[in-house]
Order: C-alpha cells, then structure tokens, then sequence
C-alpha cells in the first residue's frame, strides 16, 4: 500500500470534485497548448517561406498584401508592374537574384504561379517525379497538389480566372502536368507552378487582347513593352543593399518594396494582441484551477482530520501525511495538463481540418518541446495549491483531534 | 514491560494532573477505569507517544518514548502500539484488505497478506477482506480496527472506551475478542474505560481518582 496508491483512491473518493478539478486545468492548458502550437507553426512557416527572400517588389498598395500574396500565397496581390520597370531593377548591381512572379489564375482553388527558372533555385526545388516546366503551358505541381486534386503527370487541366474558384473557365488553353516536386514543407507543396508565357498566354498574348480582364494579379497585355509581372522576389547580393534599394524603389520608380522580415513582424504584433488576450484568458483559468484544486483539498482534509490522525497512530510520520496532500495536488494537476495538452493537439487539428486556406494549414500532430514547460507549469501549480493544507496536515495537532472524537 | 513515572499534564487552563507511577509487565491486562475528565484519554495519548507529557518519563519495553525523535516515534507507534479506538474508524476510499496493509507499510514493515489473512480468520472477518467501510455494519467494523490494532504484533494494544456505546451483549463480545486477540499476539492489554460492566473482567485496574 503506497502513498500513491492513497493519494489516487482519496481523489476518486470523490469523482465530482476531481472531475471539476481535471476539466479546469485541462480547459486552461488545453488553450495554451493550441496558442503554443499554432504560433509555433505560424511562425516556422512565416520564417520557412521568407527565408532567402530579403525584398519583394511590386506595384503600390499594402506591403503587408504584397508580403502575403506574393510569398504566402494567402492574400490577393496589390496589382501589376510593366515588365520594363521591373527588368531594370532586376539588372541593378544590389540584385544577386531576381524570380519574376505571374499570378491570377487557379485550378480548382490552388493558384498557379508564372515564373522562371530561377524560382527553382530559390526555394531549392526538388523532383519527385517528371521534370521542370519548359514550354508555356506545361506545369510542374506542388506534392499536396498532385496528393490533394489527384493530379498526375501527363494530365491535362483547365485553369480558371482569379485566384480562389473556378469560374470563368479559360477553356481554350490546357495545362499539361510535367513533373511533380518532391514534398518540399513551404508554400510550393500547394502550388502549381509554369512559365511565365503561360499566364501571359491565357491573358490574351495571342490575339486575344479585346477581351477585358479586371482582377488583380494578372498579366494582361499583348505587346513586349506591355507585359508585366505581379511581383518580384529579390535576394541581394550584399547587406548594403538593405538600406539603399527599397528606398531606391520607392522613391524612384512608381513601384513598391516590401521587407518579408518586416512584414512578418508586424503581422505578428497584430495577431498578437489577440493570442496576448488568448492568453491571459488561459492563464485566469489556470489561475481559477489552482485556487479550486486548493479549496477542494483544503475542504477535504477537514473532513479527513480523524483519517490523517488514524494514519498517524499508525506510524505515519507528520512528512508522510505532506507528502500525501502534496502529491494529491500533484496528480490531479498533472493529469489535468495531460489531457489539456492531449485536448490542445485534438483541437488543433480539428482546426486545421476545417481550415479553408492549404497554405496556413495546421496540424495537431506536431509535438514541440515547449510543451515540457506547460507540464512543469502543471507541476507548479498542483504544488502551490497542495502547500497550505500539506503543511495544515503536517502541524495538525493528533491528540486534539483524536480526543475530539 | 510499561512503565511510567512521575507523569504530570499541564493543560492550558492552567489545571495540572499528576498521574500515580504505573508499571504493566508484559502479557498482563489492564484496565484503566476513570469517569469523564478524569484524564483518562490524556493518559492514553502520553502512553501512546501521541502527546509529550508536562514532565515524567514513559518507557515501553526500555524505551524513553519521549526521547525519541518525531519521525521515530511515529514508526515506534506503528510497529509497537496498536490502538482501538471508541469509534470504529477506517480510511473509507480502501478496503478492509487494503486499510491493513496501510497499516503495515506506515508502520514501515514489509506488507503481508497472509498475516491479514491469518488477522481476519481469528475474527471471523475474512469473507469481507474486499469489502469498503461504507459496507460493514458497525460490529464488523469495530473488528477489522481490532485487527488494524493487531497486524503488526504489538507489544501493547490499548483500547479507548471500546464498549461504550454497545448494549451488554456486544460489549461483552467485544472485551473477549480483546482479550483473545491480546493472547493470541502476546500483547500487553490496556482497555480505558468509565463503564462498569467491564471491571468484574480483570484483575488488574488502574484508577484515576
């Protein structure tokens, strides 16, 4: 017979109290745990999808926009830029490299994005199957595009016009799928990617130039000097460039320059606000958990004064009887995080199931070791809350309560 | 072998009671007779290590109890005392099996369940070793502390008021099962008490004026 053994049976001696106890601490962890993870993967694919890209240059509008549609995929892009511009920064000596973008159709609600060779080396891009895409209109597609629209090589799709759904059919024009990437954990899993000619060719390149477009995003024109591109992706060549050339595109051209780095950072501060109220949110209700843990220990010991003295006369050191309130705050409140941690996964998932957008997907399957830190807080909180009424049973006062009786 | 000497209580309301030496060698059974307030439970908790006398000394086979430290005392209790107390108490979320065992591993000894087997036959009671506490009836359950007083052989097994609230029979029934369990464990026997129908079964009384 074990002090665990004790402690356990005098928890379900009484199943409402521990109920009300696990599901508050469980409610509480269960909110920190989904905050955590779900800024955790945020962030991981904010800094994944931005890694070597330093500035993205497109035409005016939000730069927040331009970041998200033009990295993230999420947002609509804040328009076009006229191809001469755009090539004249893409020589500038502070360019190491520059992937033009063409955006504005989709497939089925997966956007397909006109680019160049260069694309490949800048998210270093992986074959999983076929080839890159050469000719316009041939497609290379994302690993969860070929998984999720059951896509395979050799297919042939239509694309549609705008970036979310499938109306206005461009039917005339069909994509060949060449190659599948290999499963690369940033955006361009859920991409379908082709030459630039291609978005420029459904845009009425060929003769078509009457028919009216007016979305953002694509690419409309029929002469050389016409075309144009949604956005650049840049990589500098040295740290100078950081303070001379988004300054220098701003000032100079009638395009705008956005920092990823800073984008995201701002984005953060404005989700922030809500994931800090989030918080504080959990943090009361783990607060409430600690003081019911107390209040349901505190009580019980009154009633179990003549237990505890019982125990006493039976060669129970007054330690003993600390360590068993302890260990009763201690095994509520961890069993308590576990399901909430447990929960915060489920829940997460859940989300991320009905999550409309494939680009800021969550999952509930991933585990991080921060994790370790809510079990500790756990640990914590069962410990502060057993104190008081472990050291009421440790300085109870025997014969008084034995002679009571 | 007991023995007290020169023990006096102080209490708070400043009254101070003194208790006659007593000395109780092994094996022999006591009673300890006193009407309410006589002192009789303060002497039972000086005796049991349960609260340190104002002076005196109590030894229990050699033993100054009060010398020893907290922590030590209380193992001393669990291995060498066995107490019964007025009200039939046990530890309600076990059961009877599992409220000895408790018994045995606070009083720091190894756990063994033929000895509880063995406990429970002696008093009729091991058909209900599964049972919880809520599930006996007040008999069974001055029983089964009869047996916690007894699991780990104790040199001394006191019993506090023990017949008080039983009608003639049952106290009667429940002295003899004291008596024999305190033979068949070779225990020193102390029964406190204020009732008379107790006295006519021993010999040798210890009274608190």
């Amino acid at each position: 017979m074990n002090l665990f053994k004790l402690s356990w049976n005098n928890i379900w001696a009484k199943p409402l109290n521990a109920a009300l106890n696990l599901l508050l601490i469980a409610f509480g962890t269960a909110i920190l745990t989904v905050l955590l993870l779900a800024s955790t993967q945020i962030e991981n694919k904010l800094d994944k999808n931005s890694k070597d890209i330093d500035l993205v240059v497109g035409a005016k509008g939000s730069p927040l926009q331009l970041i998200l549609s033009s990295i993230y995929y999420i947002d609509f892009p804040t328009g076009n830029i006229p191809m001469k511009e755009a090539k004249k920064l893409m020589k500038s000596p502070f360019v190491k490299r520059a992937v033009p973008l063409a955006m504005g159709d989709n497939y089925n609600g997966v956007r397909i994005v006109g680019t160049d060779s260069n694309y490949i080396s800048l998210y270093g891009l992986k074959l999983q199957s076929g080839q890159f895409w050469k000719a316009d209109l041939e497609a290379t597609i994302g690993a969860n595009v070929a998984a999720t629209q059951n896509l395979k090589i050799g297919d042939k799709f239509h694309g549609g016009h705008g970036l979310t759904e499938m109306k206005d059919q461009h039917d005339d024009h069909t994509y060949t799928v060449v190659g599948i990437l290999a499963p690369q954990q940033n955006v361009t899993d859920n991409l379908i990617l082709t030459g630039i000619g291609s978005i420029w060719k459904m845009h009425g390149d060929e003769g078509e130039s009457n028919e009216h477009h007016d979305h953002e995003g694509a690419a409309d024109h029929t002469h050389d000097d016409d075309r144009e591109f949604t956005s650049l992706l840049i990589q500098y060549r040295s740290p100078m460039a950081v303070a001379m050339f988004p300054m220098m595109v701003n000032q100079t051209t009638n395009m705008q320059a956005a920092s990823p780095a800073q984008e995201s950072t701002r984005l953060f501060s404005l989700i922030g606000v809500g994931v800090d109220t989030l918080q504080w949110f959990a943090l009361l209700i783990m607060f409430i958990a600690a003081i019911s843990v107390f209040i349901n220990l505190y009580n019980s010991l009154k009633e179990r004064s003549y237990d505890l003295a019982i125990m006493r006369t039976l060669g129970a050191s007054k330690g003993k009887l600390f360590s068993l309130i302890i260990l009763e705050g201690l095994i509520l409140t961890i069993i308590g995080t576990l399901i909430g941690i447990a929960l915060g996964h489920g829940v997460l998932h859940l989300i991320g199931n009905y999550q409309e957008s494939s680009q800021a997907k969550m999952t509930g399957l991933l585990f991080i070791k921060e994790e370790i830190y809510l079990l500790i807080a756990g640990l914590a909180i069962g410990m502060v809350a057993a104190i008081i009424p472990a050291v009421q049973a440790y300085r109870s006062n025997l014969s008084n309560i034995l002679a009571k009786n | 072998m007991i023995s007290i000497q020169a023990v006096s209580q102080q209490y708070p309301t400043g009254s101070l009671l003194t208790f006659a030496d007593w000395q109780v060698n092994n094996g022999e059974q006591w009673l300890l007779l006193g009407q309410s307030g006589s002192g009789k439970t303060t002497l039972l908790h000086i005796l049991t290590g349960l609260q340190k006398p104002t002076s005196g000394t109590v030894a229990i086979n050699g033993i100054d109890l009060y010398r020893l430290s907290a922590k030590k005392l209380d193992a001393f209790r669990g291995q060498h005392i066995g107490i019964v107390f007025q009200r039939p108490h046990l530890i309600k979320s076990l059961n009877v099996t599992e409220n000895l065992l408790l018994a045995q591993s606070f009083a720091g000894l190894p756990t063994d369940k033929k000895r509880i087997e063995v406990v429970l036959d002696s008093l009729a009671m091991a058909h209900k070793k599964h049972a919880y506490p809520q599930a006996l009836s007040q008999g069974q359950l001055q029983r089964v502390t009869i047996a916690r007083a007894v699991i780990n052989k104790p040199t001394l097994l006191i019993a506090d008021e023990p017949t008080s609230s039983l009608d003639d029979k049952n106290a009667a029934a429940v002295l003899a099962l004291l008596k024999e369990q305190s033979e068949l464990n070779q225990a020193t026997l102390v029964v406190a008490t204020h009732d008379k129908r107790v006295k006519d079964a021993f010999n040798l009384t210890y009274s608190l004026a």
